[in-house]
């Protein structure tokens, strides 16, 4: 049992008594902890950020109809799956119509499955943008503007005029701002498009779209779902593409194949589509951890030195402690609680200043042609970074004086008492 | 008169540098109220004896009874416990804590052993410094007050758990003749007034004999055992 009423006074004395050193290897554990948080804080927030980059507007799982030879030529059925060698020369993609066949119920389909947040249709055709006799080749995306501002963030990539000026308008277009700059478009001016049959139309620009990425925005646009049919020619059942929105991004890999199998369309999910995106994170997210590991050992290795200097200054007191009835482990307590102690009030020290350190970067500007909604450094608070950096300081601190104190527990009084 | 500490055929060995047979077959205990003092060359083990019978040296054969007690072969928590209670310790170098106040240092022995609460133990410390005449010290830091009167704190600091021994190793050693004087006589009265039991070690001829009984040692031998 340890009689706390005893133990922390004493090492509070001990503390106090030698409040330069104690002061110092707090600050130890104080820098460790909010180098720990400022970077974690930062390192994530831009991590999210770009991870939203590419998973905001990708969707989790994409349907659509995939212009391919059959799988199973005629001839398979012939022979069926005997071993025999088979050649067919100059195998051509299948004629497929484009749209998605049942595509209305399919989103149906979609929507009643829990794991689903959204089910979107869209549009996509091939067209040109028309300026005088030069034609330039782009493509259009027919889509509904709110559901693609509410689930993929498609509000945050148009920079000037609104999502909601597309709904508004029949005849509206968010062009790409490269695109638009290539035509001297600017907002309210007219555009002439013309689909792949050749049929002209005239669009009003209501907004300009710039994803940051220049190969999309020199060709993409945006116009209402009805908008594209019409263009096409084409009932309100056309419909090329639905981007799936999940709760739980992990789910969408099953999803896309059961999709597959059951509705003869190609379903492709993120985790295929952009594979090499979870190596980058995961590899930044090993360098702020071993960065801040490698600092908290070096404030902790801090806190092991003084208090093995602690421990030699305080022999005389360990001796008369003990020789006046204090176990090896009560002696041992007094020490651990000396470096809980440091380690919690540098740990609570290092949050503080970690937090007010992530604040002033979440002030600096950082404006990027390739990021327009983000106007300064992108970084996280989430209160699970701090918990962590506290248990590290604590776990840290509580090796660090473990053995230290182990040795203060094994200190013979009668070597000291009779050294003198 | 009852036997407040005994040894039964205590034998000790050091290992190191070499081996030495330091203390040969010591039989021997003091009685209630009995003040005595241990006396002999350097060398001859007399302190390596008062730290097998205070319980903090563990390393030896035989038997350590306190109270008609066996404490021989207990765990250390055990003994630091017998210690807190039981012993009270006198050294030559005073040994308190410096950082704390001299009550604090009265008190610390008590807070350990949690017998009274707190307010009761500040009074009991008070008493025991009262009785010693230290009382005005109570509030300064222990490294601030002179040999004479540490000492006295160390006595203060012994007495406070109520003891069945008083335990020292030449508490005056490091003092003066007007300090030893006050230290022998508060001993002194500790023995007659309360019925304490003393075992002091010495080098000081008038010390011990002014002390109920000599016991002289001899290369790891008591001479006088009864």
């Amino acid at each position: 049992m340890v009689d706390w009423k005893i133990i922390l006074p004493i090492a509070k004395t001990h503390l106090f008594s030698k409040i330069k050193q104690t002061t110092i290897a707090s600050l130890g554990v104080t820098f460790g902890i909010a180098a720990y948080i400022t970077l974690v804080s930062f390192m994530t927030g831009l991590n999210e950020m770009l991870d939203g980059l590419v998973l905001n507007r990708t969707p989790h799982v994409h349907i659509y109809n995939e212009i391919k030879p059959t799988e199973k030529q005629p001839v398979d059925y012939l022979f069926g799956s005997e071993n025999t060698m088979k050649i067919v020369h100059s195998v051509k993609p299948k004629l497929s119509q484009k749209k998605i066949y049942n595509a209305l119920p399919l989103i149906k389909h979609l929507e009643e499955n829990v794991d689903v947040k959204a089910a979107i249709p869209q549009v996509n055709t091939q067209i040109f943008y028309k300026s005088g006799s030069i034609d330039l080749g782009g493509t259009l995306s027919g889509i509904m503007p709110i559901k693609e501002a509410d689930f993929f963030q498609f509000g945050d990539y148009v920079v000037s005029g609104s999502v909601k000026d597309l709904v508004k308008n029949e005849n509206g277009i968010l062009i790409g701002a490269g695109i638009a700059k290539n035509m001297s478009l600017d907002l309210g001016d007219r555009v002439q498009i013309s689909t792949v049959n050749g049929d002209p139309f005239y669009l009003k620009v209501v907004g300009i779209y710039q994803s940051g990425i220049a190969e999309i925005d020199n060709i993409q646009s945006f116009v209402n779902l009805r908008t594209a049919q019409k263009m096409l020619q084409e009932s309100s059942n056309y419909i090329t593409d639905i981007n799936v929105k999940m709760y739980e991004i992990d789910k969408s890999v099953e999803l896309s194949k059961r999709i597959e199998n059951q509705f003869n369309v190609t379903a492709i999910d993120v985790k295929t589509a952009n594979a090499q995106f979870e190596t980058g994170t995961n590899i930044r997210n090993i360098i702020t951890y071993a960065v801040s590991i490698t600092l908290l050992i070096v404030a902790g290795f801090g806190i092991y030195n003084i208090l093995n200097m602690v421990i030699y200054e305080k022999m005389n007191d360990i001796a008369i402690l003990k020789a006046i009835g204090f176990s090896g482990k009560d002696v041992q307590m007094i020490f651990m609680t000396q470096a809980v102690i440091i380690g919690f009030v540098g740990g609570v020290l290092g949050l503080i200043i970690g937090y007010m350190m992530a604040r002033i970067i979440d002030q600096v500007p950082f404006e990027t042609e390739a990021l327009p909604t983000i106007k300064t450094f992108p970084v996280n608070f989430k209160i699970l970074y701090y918990i962590i950096g506290f248990s590290f300081a604590l776990i840290s601190t509580f090796f660090a004086g473990y053995f230290p104190s182990q040795k203060a527990k094994k200190v013979d009084p009668i070597k000291i008492i009779r050294g003198q | 008169m009852e036997k407040i500490l005994e040894a039964k055929h205590i034998d000790k060995y050091f290992k190191k540098p070499n081996n030495f047979h330091v203390l040969k077959d010591i039989n021997f205990f003091i009685k209630q109220g009995e003040f005595a003092s241990i006396m002999g060359k350097s060398g001859c083990g007399k302190s390596t004896l008062l730290y097998i019978l205070s319980t903090m040296d563990t390393e030896y054969s035989g038997e350590l009874l306190i109270k008609n007690e066996l404490v021989t072969g207990r765990s250390s928590n055990e003994l630091a416990r017998i210690r807190n209670k039981h012993i009270g310790f006198v050294f030559q170098f005073h040994y308190l804590l410096p950082e704390f106040s001299v009550l604090e240092n009265v008190m610390i022995p008590a807070k350990k052993l949690g017998a009274y609460p707190l307010e009761q133990i500040r009074e009991n410390a008070m008493k025991k410094m009262q009785k010693l005449g230290i009382e005005k010290l109570a509030d300064k830091k222990a490294f601030n007050i002179s040999g004479g009167e540490k000492q006295r704190v160390a006595i203060a600091r012994a007495l406070i758990n109520d003891p069945l021994i008083i335990m020292g190793d030449e508490p005056t050693g490091n003092l003066d003749s007007y300090n030893s004087d006050k230290v022998f006589d508060e001993f002194r009265k500790l023995s007659t007034e309360q019925g304490l039991s003393l075992l002091v070690v010495t080098h000081d001829e008038d010390f011990a004999k002014n002390t109920d009984r000599i016991i002289t040692m001899e290369d790891g031998k008591i001479l006088n055992p009864i």
